[in-house]
């Protein structure tokens, strides 16, 4: 289908058509001096004239010169929340006379319409599809939540201080994964997004709202500016034989460098739309006639998460940061056949230390290339997570 | 589930404000459950009724500050089977714990109008530096859900679910955005165990290291970072750091490197 053209005007009536099919819209909003993931009413409700401003644990909003809906990168949240719960009831028991009777939690299909879904953000999304829906163990509340998705997908137009989805070959434009896909284009005296439709759900909902074909020219202005956005990416990582380096620097002394900086305090993996870890816990009431098992999000960080017989395998935070690092950049890659990292940058903003996980992995790079360190007879990391 | 008799509850109090215990009465809605599963049998703050002991499982509040509480918490450790700690005053001191920096005789000369009446010791300390603790509870006050919590477990044989990890995490898990990243205030949450449920930044104040030190908690970068990028000076970090846990490890090596540099 050819690519179509979505007036500022009509995005009520792309959201109410989504409503009407029942769909719940989750999109950006400002909260709190950021901007958030949250249920989503009508267009106004959108960070219009709102941009981020990112560095290296520093998060900060700007007021743009223009109403831009659009105009920001990627903020804490990402859609890891909607699909994958920070915290999930998995069943419940109850004491009977012979046991105990369960009772699994039934599975939810919230039917969300995701608006506003960046490159690098369906990229994750594609990532988790492979760990929660690839092999012999599915998770069948993941399924639930992700089929019943609409995704709006839009591309960005610029890229922000900690952007790198370049260099991962993620973004800035989106490829796939999506129901549509915008490009907010602000023209002197117009306000208009091109789309592009990308699956047969989309190509429905777009028949009900007034929509015409885009003109070349419409066309082209919309890929410069997200070619704009391709050369303004803050920061790079140079992933050629990255893998290799990093089973190669298990002993790297980059690695008590950064654990003389880094907290341990997990904020990383929350906010890394790929990182996927939770823990299991049991609860009983007080009377010990019901139980529960909850599922919450948990990090590699913590020392609970590698606890075994004897005590944590990954006992100091020199490991625990390696672990990250090298299953992120490296392991991801046997474990799943891509890099864990999509270059949105979140792990660097929202460090409450700024630890920068492109200048961590070019560090080792760089050092490794000066004292050229055998591949062969080192360690190398099991590909865990 | 059925049981040969309830197991005996008693409540105790050391140098404390009181508000862990009332925590207890707090659980409004789980009293009667409470009350339906262990004899409440040592609660002053509750009833003057007093069973006598040995007890199944005691709660103790406070910290040790005077010579007649260190005798009297080993007379309590005798009498229970099982002792929990509870709040910050019982598991580090508590904010009397400030005076441990400070010569205490300076200060009850200047408070007291009669001071040899007063027979107090030179530092205020945890339970656990005196008898030994089953398991302590984090807090100032302790939070309700992890109290409750404690109980079930302890009434069913388990290991409570109390997370020795970051506030951090609770924060993220809760949605809240980052008061530090987002702008720029500071927060002790990375350095801090959680429990609290990230209470203050959902409503847009830094932590203030209720719940004492996570387990791994690394201060000094913390502290480096606060310096160089949200313009803290010595006196902040002493501050921050000083306060319910200000005599817990972590936070007390950190904050005296800090008076130090004054």
């Amino acid at each position: 289908m050819p690519v179509q053209l979505l007036d500022w005007e009509a995005l009520e009536e792309f959201f109410t058509a989504l409503k009407r099919r029942g769909f719940t819209l989750i999109g950006p909003q400002l909260q709190d001096g950021a901007i958030v993931y949250d249920q989503l009413e009508k267009p106004e409700d959108l960070p219009l004239g709102w941009q981020d401003v990112q560095d290296k644990g520093s998060y900060r909003l700007h007021q743009r010169d223009d109403e831009a809906a659009f105009g920001y990168v990627v903020g804490p949240h990402s859609w890891k929340r909607f699909l994958h719960p920070p915290s999930l009831r998995l069943w419940r028991a109850k004491r009977s006379e012979s046991g105990f009777d369960l009772q699994e939690e039934a599975l939810k299909d919230p039917k969300y319409a995701f608006i506003g879904v960046r490159a690098c953000e369906l990229s994750a999304i594609e990532i988790q599809n492979k760990v929660f829906l690839g092999g012999s163990y599915t998770d069948p509340h993941y399924r639930a939540r992700r089929q019943g998705a609409f995704i709006v997908a839009v591309n960005c137009t610029q890229a922000g201080g900690n952007c790198f989805c370049a260099s991962m070959g993620t973004g800035p434009k989106v490829e796939t994964g999506f129901d549509l896909a915008l490009t907010e284009v602000l023209a002197p005296s117009r306000h208009y997004f091109t789309v592009e439709v990308g699956s047969e759900q989309g190509a429905e909902l777009l028949k009900e709202i007034p929509h015409q074909e885009a003109s070349q020219q419409e066309i082209a202005t919309a890929q410069q500016l997200v070619a704009t956005a391709a050369g303004q990416m803050g920061r790079e990582l140079d992933n050629s034989g990255l893998k290799e380096i990093l089973y190669a620097s298990y002993d790297h002394p980059r690695w008590d460098e950064i654990a003389e900086r880094c907290l341990s305090c997990g904020n990383c993996t929350m906010v890394c739309p790929t990182c996927f870890c939770t823990t299991v816990e049991d609860v009983t009431d007080l009377s010990g006639q019901e139980a529960e098992r909850l599922r919450h999000w948990d990090s590699c960080f913590s020392i609970d998460f590698s606890y075994i017989h004897g005590g944590s395998v990954r006992a100091s935070g020199k490991a625990r940061y390696r672990q990250w690092l090298t299953h992120k950049l490296a392991s991801w890659i046997d474990q799943f056949g891509s890099s864990g990292c999509v270059g949105c940058g979140r792990c660097i903003t929202w460090c409450p230390v700024g630890i920068d996980i492109t200048a961590e992995a070019t560090a080792i790079r760089n050092s490794q290339a000066v004292t050229g360190v055998k591949t062969k007879g080192t360690r190398h990391v099991q590909a865990d997570h | 589930m059925t049981r040969a008799r309830k197991p005996k509850l008693a409540v105790w109090k050391f140098a404390s404000c009181d508000g862990c215990q009332l925590s207890l009465l707090d659980c409004e809605d789980e009293l009667l459950a409470i009350a339906g599963e262990v004899e409440i049998a040592n609660f002053l703050e509750a009833s003057r009724a007093v069973v006598k002991g040995p007890y199944d499982l005691s709660l103790v509040e406070g910290s040790i500050t005077t010579p007649h509480d260190a005798k009297r918490i080993q007379q309590v450790r005798r009498a229970s089977k099982t002792l929990v700690t509870i709040g910050a005053c019982a598991t580090a001191g508590g904010i009397q714990a400030l005076r441990n920096f400070k010569d205490v005789q300076e200060f009850v000369s200047v408070v007291y109008a009669q001071p040899k009446y007063i027979d107090s010791l030179a530092k205020s300390t945890p339970i656990a530096d005196h008898v030994f603790v089953d398991f302590e509870l984090r807090g100032c006050p302790i939070s309700k859900q992890q109290l409750l919590e404690v109980l079930s477990a302890f009434l069913y044989g388990r290991k409570p679910n109390t997370p020795a990890s970051s506030v951090c995490l609770e924060c993220k898990r809760r949605g809240t955005t980052c008061v530090m990243v987002a702008q720029g205030t500071a927060c002790l949450g990375p350095v801090t165990q959680a429990g609290c449920g990230a209470l203050c930044p959902a409503y847009n104040r830094g932590c203030y290291g209720c719940f004492g030190p996570m387990e791994t908690p690394n201060t000094v970068s913390l502290a480096a970072w606060w310096q160089t990028e949200l313009d803290a000076s010595d006196l902040d970090l002493l501050r921050a750091l000083r306060t319910f846990n200000a005599y817990a490890g972590p936070f007390r090596k950190e904050s005296e490197a800090h008076d130090r540099k004054q």
